[in-house]
Formats: C-alpha cells, sequence, structure tokens
C-alpha cells in the first residue's frame, strides 16, 4: 500500500527541484551547442542560460518567472493500492510547491482571466501499465513556448516531406518569443486528441535521446538537422543553435488521416520522472 | 553586424535614443515599470476615463515582465521578459503617450516596427527565459498598482547594468530579421 501524503510530498520536492535546479541532460546539450555555435549574439546568449541555471540555485531564484502549468503524466501499474485518492495527491503535491518554492502561480480562468492564486489545477493524463509500480512524469511547462505550439490534421498523402515542413514551419513561425534553442517534441499519428499528448510526452525523454525505433531515430537527426539550418539561432538573434533535441512519438491513426502535433519546449526545460 | 556595446540611463535621452542600433549589447540602468497582458488592459482603460496613470509615460521604460514573489521584501523575484507582441495591440496608444523604451521578448509587428521609427523609440530584448540572471539587476522592487494581480501588478524596478539587446531602433531596423533563412 502507497501513502498518498509521501507521493504528495515527492511531487512538492520535485516541482521545486526543476524550477531551481536545470536537469544535467539540458546543460550537457546547452554546452554542446555554446562549442558549435558561431554567432556572437547567439554565443552570448548562450553564456547567459549557462550562467542563470548556475545562478538559481545558488541565489535561490527560480530559472524562470514563468513556472508554468504543472503538468502531470502518470502511468500507473494496474496492481497499485494506495491509501487515499491520486489526484488529491498530485494537487496537494503542486500546490505547496508553488507556495513554498516562491514558484509564481501562473494560472486563470481563461474568460475572466482571475488567477486562481495556487496554480492549481495541474494538468494530469493517466496512462496504465503491468504491476504494482506508479511513475510520475511531472513538468513544470511555460506558456511562451506552448502558445507556439502547432497541431495539423495532414492527410496520408502529405507523408513524410508534409510532416517535415510542418515542423519546420512551425519552428519558424515560433522565432524568438518561445525561447530558442528549443526541445522539440513532436507526435505522429493517433488522433486529434492523442497526438498533442504523444508530443508532450516526447518532451520528457531525457534531452538527446534517441526513439528506439531506427526509422523514427533517422527522422529525428534529419529535422534536427532541417530547424538547426533555419539560422534563428538562441534567443533569436541568429545562429546555429535553434533546437537543442528534437524527439518523436509515434502511434498508428486512422487510414484517412495523418495528425502531426510539435509541442515546443523552450530552453529552460524543467522535467523529472519519480517512481514510486 | 555591430554589435556596440554601452551603458545607457533611463529615462532615455533622444541622444541616445539615436544612437541605438539593432544587435548593440546595453546595460541599462534607472527605473523601469513592469506591465503586461492584465496591467495593459486597466491601463488603457484609465485613459480613457483620463484617470491618472499609476507611471508617467514620457520618457519612460516599460518592462513586459510578471515576476515571481520574492523571498525577502523589496527584492525582485525571478523576472525574465514575456512575449511582447501580446502588447502590440496597446503600444500605439502609448508610445503617443511619450513612452521611449520597451522591454521583453520576441518579435514586434511591422505595425510597431514602423511606430517605433517613427515615434523615435525603442525595443529591446532582455534575457529570455533566465529570470534568476536578471532579478540580480534589480537592486529595488516596490508593487506600485493593482497589486490584486500579483504577478501580472505593476512593479517598479530600480536596475542596474540590465543587460539587454537592441532589437528595433529608430532606423527601423530589426535583428531578428537578419539572420532567418526562407523555408524551402
Amino acid at each position: 500500500m502507497k501513502k498518498v501524503k509521501d507521493i504528495s510530498r515527492k511531487i512538492s520536492e520535485a516541482f521545486i527541484d526543476i524550477n531551481y535546479d536545470l536537469s544535467s541532460d539540458v546543460i550537457f546539450a546547452l554546452k554542446k551547442a555554446l562549442k558549435k555555435e558561431t554567432s556572437s549574439l547567439g554565443r552570448f546568449t548562450l553564456r547567459n542560460i549557462l550562467l542563470n541555471a548556475e545562478l538559481a540555485g545558488k541565489i535561490q531564484v527560480p530559472l524562470c518567472q514563468d513556472c508554468g502549468l504543472a503538468v502531470v503524466y502518470v502511468e500507473a501499474g494496474e496492481d497499485v493500492s494506495l491509501d487515499g485518492s491520486l489526484v488529491k495527491a498530485i494537487n496537494d503535491g503542486v500546490k505547496d510547491a508553488y507556495k513554498k518554492g516562491y514558484l509564481r502561480k501562473s494560472v486563470c480562468d481563461p474568460v475572466t482571466r482571475r488567477n486562481t492564486n495556487t496554480n492549481l489545477p495541474p494538468l494530469i493524463h493517466v496512462e496504465y501499465i503491468k504491476g504494482k509500480s506508479i511513475k510520475l512524469y511531472l513538468m513544470s511547462k511555460g506558456g511562451g513556448s506552448e502558445n507556439k505550439s502547432r497541431l495539423k490534421m495532414l492527410t496520408p498523402s502529405d507523408g513524410i516531406d508534409g510532416i517535415e515542413d510542418f515542423i519546420c514551419e512551425t519552428v519558424a513561425l515560433a522565432g524568438a518569443s518561445a525561447c530558442p534553442p528549443f526541445i522539440l517534441g513532436v507526435g505522429i499519428g493517433g488522433s486529434f486528441d492523442k497526438v498533442t499528448a504523444l508530443a508532450k510526452k516526447a518532451l520528457f525523454r531525457r534531452v538527446g535521446s534517441k526513439n528506439k525505433k531506427a526509422s523514427l531515430q533517422k527522422l529525428e537527426n534529419r529535422i534536427f538537422k532541417k530547424v538547426n539550418s533555419l539560422g534563428i539561432g538562441p534567443g533569436g538573434f541568429g545562429g546555429k543553435a535553434t533546437a537543442l533535441a528534437v524527439h518523436i512519438e509515434m502511434k498508428e491513426c486512422h487510414i484517412a488521416s495523418l495528425p502531426v502535433a510539435v509541442n515546443i519546449n523552450c530552453h529552460s526545460s524543467r522535467y523529472k520522472c519519480i517512481k514510486l | 553586424m555591430n554589435k556596440k556595446v554601452s551603458n545607457i540611463k533611463t529615462p532615455l535621452a533622444e541622444s541616445v535614443i539615436k544612437k541605438l542600433r539593432s544587435g548593440d549589447i546595453v546595460y541599462l540602468s534607472g527605473t523601469i515599470y513592469t506591465a503586461r497582458d492584465q496591467a495593459h488592459r486597466l491601463i488603457m482603460e484609465m485613459i480613457k476615463k483620463k484617470k491618472k496613470l499609476p507611471f508617467e509615460m514620457k520618457g519612460q521604460v516599460i518592462y513586459y515582465c510578471g515576476p515571481t514573489s520574492a523571498r525577502f521584501k523589496g527584492h525582485a523575484g525571478s523576472c525574465g521578459p514575456t512575449t511582447s507582441s501580446r502588447m502590440d495591440k496597446y503600444t500605439i496608444k502609448l508610445l503617443s503617450l511619450g513612452l521611449k523604451g520597451m522591454i521583453g521578448k520576441g518579435e514586434r509587428s511591422s505595425e510597431i516596427v514602423g511606430a517605433i521609427k517613427e515615434k523615435r523609440a525603442v525595443y529591446f530584448a532582455a534575457p529570455a527565459g533566465l529570470g534568476a540572471l536578471v532579478s540580480r539587476h534589480v537592486i529595488e522592487s516596490e508593487c506600485i498598482a493593482f497589486k490584486k494581480l500579483g504577478p501580472e501588478a505593476v512593479y517598479k524596478f530600480e536596475v542596474k547594468d540590465m543587460p539587454l539587446i537592441v532589437v528595433n531602433d529608430v532606423k527601423g531596423n530589426d535583428v531578428y530579421k537578419r539572420k532567418r533563412k526562407c523555408l524551402r
């Protein structure tokens, strides 16, 4: 029996942690990008990004003022038993983190624009897996990059070329306001709703990790090269590093459709996976 | 590409603004005011009702920013820029009231780029997504209007050597447009 109180505490700690401590895979990718970057404003920006990551923990100021919507992907074991409500545990954990961690509350009523002042509700997705464990994928997702994310229902005849064009077009339209260099979460297939969930889930992969399927690995590499030749660069000031990584996730789809979604994440990719 | 580095102060003098060029790195010191979506909306309502504004626009600089709450009174929390284009709708009016500088992130519409040129103002990019770094350049912070809005309130910031890049200058240049390649 797992205790929901423990789950809640772990979620709170994790959300505070990701907002002050940029994960090592992101830092590694940023350093790699700096080595290759030739644009001087691009280098200036990348150095500042690395300096900001160093400072945040030291001076106890969040990495970014936009501490985001709390996104939680749950992989719940079918045989898991809890002593209470998991949804309540997630809510309590998020609320606690955003209060204790001095994180900005960035959630509001979409019509009245009134802030909920708690950063609640989080966005929760649940998937069932075999076994007794629970995996929680947590993310503080910024609004600037989310605003530039896109979905398109392509047709089967658009094919791979259509997919590549749509992704490059999305990145070009995103430009500076989505805070490049980006991490691109791409969903291909599924349905109108599933494809965006795939794109978001792709953002939980370690930055620079490869898809298990060889054909998708190739596609990831090709798109990575293509978007990095757009010239947007760090901060949008021109340069080679427009994306730090391209992660594609795929699912079978209807014979009439070819859904594609691009979920853009900024360079301040704040995410973590905890296993319970 | 010229990358002149200079130190400038608010309020921005005409003689300073006219020398700034897109792509320059500048270090800004002095008073700036934060305002984002909701503060802009309320300021517009106040203008319509001819009410006294939270701060005088003439010669001033607005920072598109919604900071985190600070751990200590008078300090700024994390305070990087938000997307400027969302404020495009309100900008022409504010420029006509004498606003001289804007700080944010991302491209402005061609209408705003033109208005910046015409009104002899300037638009800067602050280090985007780098709120901890920017907070170090804010030596004093005070909420001066719309306190209820929390992060969307108006804060008066005293900044020292805030690192900025000039995006749109009085010549109508745009640093973001320089290195873009067309899609295939």
